[in-house]
């Protein structure tokens, strides 16, 4: 029984990965004011460049940075359209994921001919259990299962509290995202700021792509984020735009989603697993509705800004 | 005089789509030469696969037809202000309705001949897709959730409550004792829609079928709700200014909620029209197809006119229906997807247009400035 219920956790911090570094790439974002629908595109792209670079170069670690360079790239189309063109948000966000989609597999049948999914990159990012800690007996367990985006995407969690909230540019954020007209008169420059932050989201997501495919499967496969994205926003939201509930929240739907695979063995089969898939989506629907605790979007949220507007 | 002007807004409103379209083909293009062929002989695959002959006419309007619908749904809804990204979900809830309503009507009233039963299941249908998008209408207009995330966090529930009734309560093993199978059950024969390949040979292999009469008399509906009655001037008046409407006597909540139902209703008549027509059962998904999507860039594109969604439908149904043609002259269909993403971005970045002119301008009144001093 420790067995799987160890099983079970590591399975869900396995799974929870991905959607907390996309769901910060949310929060921050949104805190600045832009509504991040592409999140689902630029983790599709960071996934099918980080094996690309990794099939090439055998620098999985090279592959993670290209995911998130990529990820900054993609989100550059968004930041200039809804902070330059005041576009659609959502429309913007939209295109992007069906452009991203297209994009990589397009590549994918030009760079491996054929269709459908890549060949299994040989250097992936794989769990190792750590010296010494590996020796402790149910931590050493638990650790040996988990690949070094787990501890990385807690890294970020604790980075991403720390840069929103003790330090000026966080506070600016914040203000930004709040009342740009505000921050704009005290001299802070909103559209830098909203910048800043859409391209912070960008490589995290692209991290998120790459935990995606180099630390879950080692290949590239169409529709492999498979709505992940969109959960990831719905973590964000659920965890009201904040970094500490965003990762809670992502650990939950991570449950929920590695107790769904464990069903069976965990003496569950009777609940329909589509009940267990539904939850991230019904508790989000939730939290907006204020069931559980009113959760309220920062107030410039989707509201592009106009200098000099009175 | 009236017509002169009329036409000249016509032009206006249509000039940007089209430079936005020619655009995105000539950036494809460019993906096409790398892929190492000519995009003239991809474009004529793709155009001639998709309008050369009746039956290929044919197979672009069968993929056109869901795609007015949901095109429909997503422009009727922004007309009153909400961004309906749900069509997807009631997409999929009005096609397992549909089924559902079909099986039970035809095995609880013995066979019903087809023009009481395809009626019923088609305002069934519709009702799934509204009963649907209410959820999102209500939380709107009662509690202002923003209808955006409730709409996509519906969608993917959509594909597991549909997943798991076609599992379960409307799987022929259930309904017929067979074995399980990763579908519905079948449509009865009697509710199905007719091909028009029945009623006009020439359309040959294509199995394009009268729901696509029904598609564009629902544009023409949606066109005059919302043009010549009371409840269209309302809508529009909500989508302009809430602040105003409400001022002016207009309950922006009651309207909210009814462009909403509206909008599911058009977007569950998609599944319904496509069980119906098509593929007379629903099956197993692991995503949904992507129809409400394409709805979204296909109301931009129609500037949420229901006239220009039947324009741009049939721009995406030929693109759809041409990207296997072109797959076929080995030119990877992506670079489909890739032109209609490029579509989207130019035409949501409509202002680039007027971003370029005011650089220009600042540049100019900053030269004035200088030549001044």
């Amino acid at each position: 029984m420790l067995g799987v219920i160890i099983a079970v956790v590591a399975s869900a911090l396995r799974l929870a990965t991905p959607l907390i570094f996309a769901s910060l790439g949310g929060v921050f974002s949104e805190r600045s004011g832009v509504v991040n629908i592409a999140l689902e595109g630029i983790m599709i792209n960071g996934a099918f460049f980080s094996i690309l670079t990794t099939e090439f170069t055998d620098l999985p670690w090279l592959g993670v940075l290209v995911a998130a360079i990529v990820g900054i790239l993609t989100s550059l189309i968004l930041a200039f359209l809804a902070i330059h063109l005041k576009a659609d948000q959502v429309v913007t966000g939209v295109a992007i994921n069906l452009l991203a989609a297209s994009l990589t597999a397009f590549l994918l049948e030009m760079v491996w001919h054929r269709s459908g999914q890549t060949d299994p990159v040989e250097s992936a990012i794989r769990a190792k259990p750590i010296p010494l800690i590996n020796k402790i007996p149910i931590i050493g367990d638990l650790t040996s299962q988990l690949t070094p985006f787990v501890y990385l995407a807690i890294l970020a969690v604790i980075v991403s509290y720390y840069v929103l909230y003790k330090t000026p540019f966080g506070l600016r954020v914040r203000a930004v995202g709040e009342h740009p007209r505000a921050a704009d008169t005290v001299g802070i420059n909103v559209y830098k700021i909203r910048y800043i932050c859409v391209m912070i989201s960008g490589a995290l997501a692209g991290i998120a792509g790459s935990a995606l495919s180099l630390g879950a499967i080692s290949l590239f496969r169409e529709g492999m984020t498979a709505g992940k994205g969109f959960i990831a926003l719905a973590a964000m939201i659920f965890g009201k735009w904040h970094p500490v509930g965003a990762f809670l929240a992502c650990l939950f739907f991570g449950f929920t989603e590695a107790i769904q695979i464990q069903a069976s063995t965990l003496g569950l089969g009777f609940i329909p697993s589509e009940f267990l898939q539904t939850i991230p989506y019904i508790a989000t629907i939730l939290a907006l509705a204020g069931v559980v605790g009113r959760a309220v979007a920062p107030a410039a949220d989707g509201i592009p800004y106009e200098k000099g507007e009175r | 005089m009236e017509k002169d002007s009329k036409l000249k807004v016509f032009i206006e409103n249509i000039k940007f789509p089209l430079l936005a379209i020619l655009l995105s083909f000539l950036i494809g293009a460019l993906f096409i030469i790398w892929t190492g062929n000519n995009p003239l002989v991809a474009y004529w695959a793709l155009f001639s696969g998709s309008l050369g002959g009746l039956d290929k006419f044919g197979q672009t309007l069968l993929k056109t037809t869901p795609l007015i619908f949901t095109g429909l749904a997503v422009s009727f809804a922004f007309r009153c202000g909400l961004f309906n990204i749900g069509a997807e979900g009631q997409y999929v809830i009005g096609a397992l309705t549909t089924v559902a309503a079909g099986y039970i009507l035809n095995s609880v009233f013995g066979d019903l001949p087809g023009f009481i039963l395809i009626p019923l299941i088609m305002i069934i249908g519709a009702l799934g897709g509204a009963l649907w998008a209410s959820i999102a209408g209500f939380l709107k207009s009662k509690l202002g959730v923003h209808e955006v995330i409730t709409t996509i966090m519906l969608n993917y529930t959509s594909i597991h409550v549909s997943n798991f009734f076609v599992r379960t309560a409307l799987n022929p093993s259930t309904l017929e004792g067979t074995t399980q199978k990763a579908h519905t059950v079948l449509l009865p024969e009697s509710a199905r829609l007719t091909q028009l390949r029945e009623i006009i040979p020439w359309f040959g292999y294509s199995s394009v079928h009268t729901g696509i009469f029904i598609a564009i008399i629902c544009a023409i509906a949606a066109y005059f709700i919302l043009f010549k009655t009371t409840l269209g001037y309302e809508i529009r008046s909500v989508g302009q200014n809430s602040y105003a409407a409400e001022y002016g006597g207009i309950s922006v909540s009651k309207n909210l909620i009814l462009a909403m139902v509206i909008s599911g209703m058009f977007a569950g008549l998609a599944g319904a029209t496509q069980v119906a027509g098509l593929t007379y059962k629903v099956d197993m998904a692991p995503a949904s197809p992507g129809y409400g999507f394409t709805g979204i860039a296909v109301a931009l594109v129609g500037k949420n006119h229901p006239l220009g969604v039947l324009a741009s439908a049939l721009l995406f149904g030929i693109l759809s229906n041409g990207a296997r043609k072109m797959q076929i002259a080995g030119i990877p269909r992506e670079v489909v997807g890739i032109i209609q993403g490029i579509i989207i971005i130019f035409i949501a970045g409509e202002r680039i247009v007027k971003f370029v002119s005011k650089i220009r301008e600042r540049r100019n009144r900053k030269g004035n400035v200088e030549g001044v001093n």
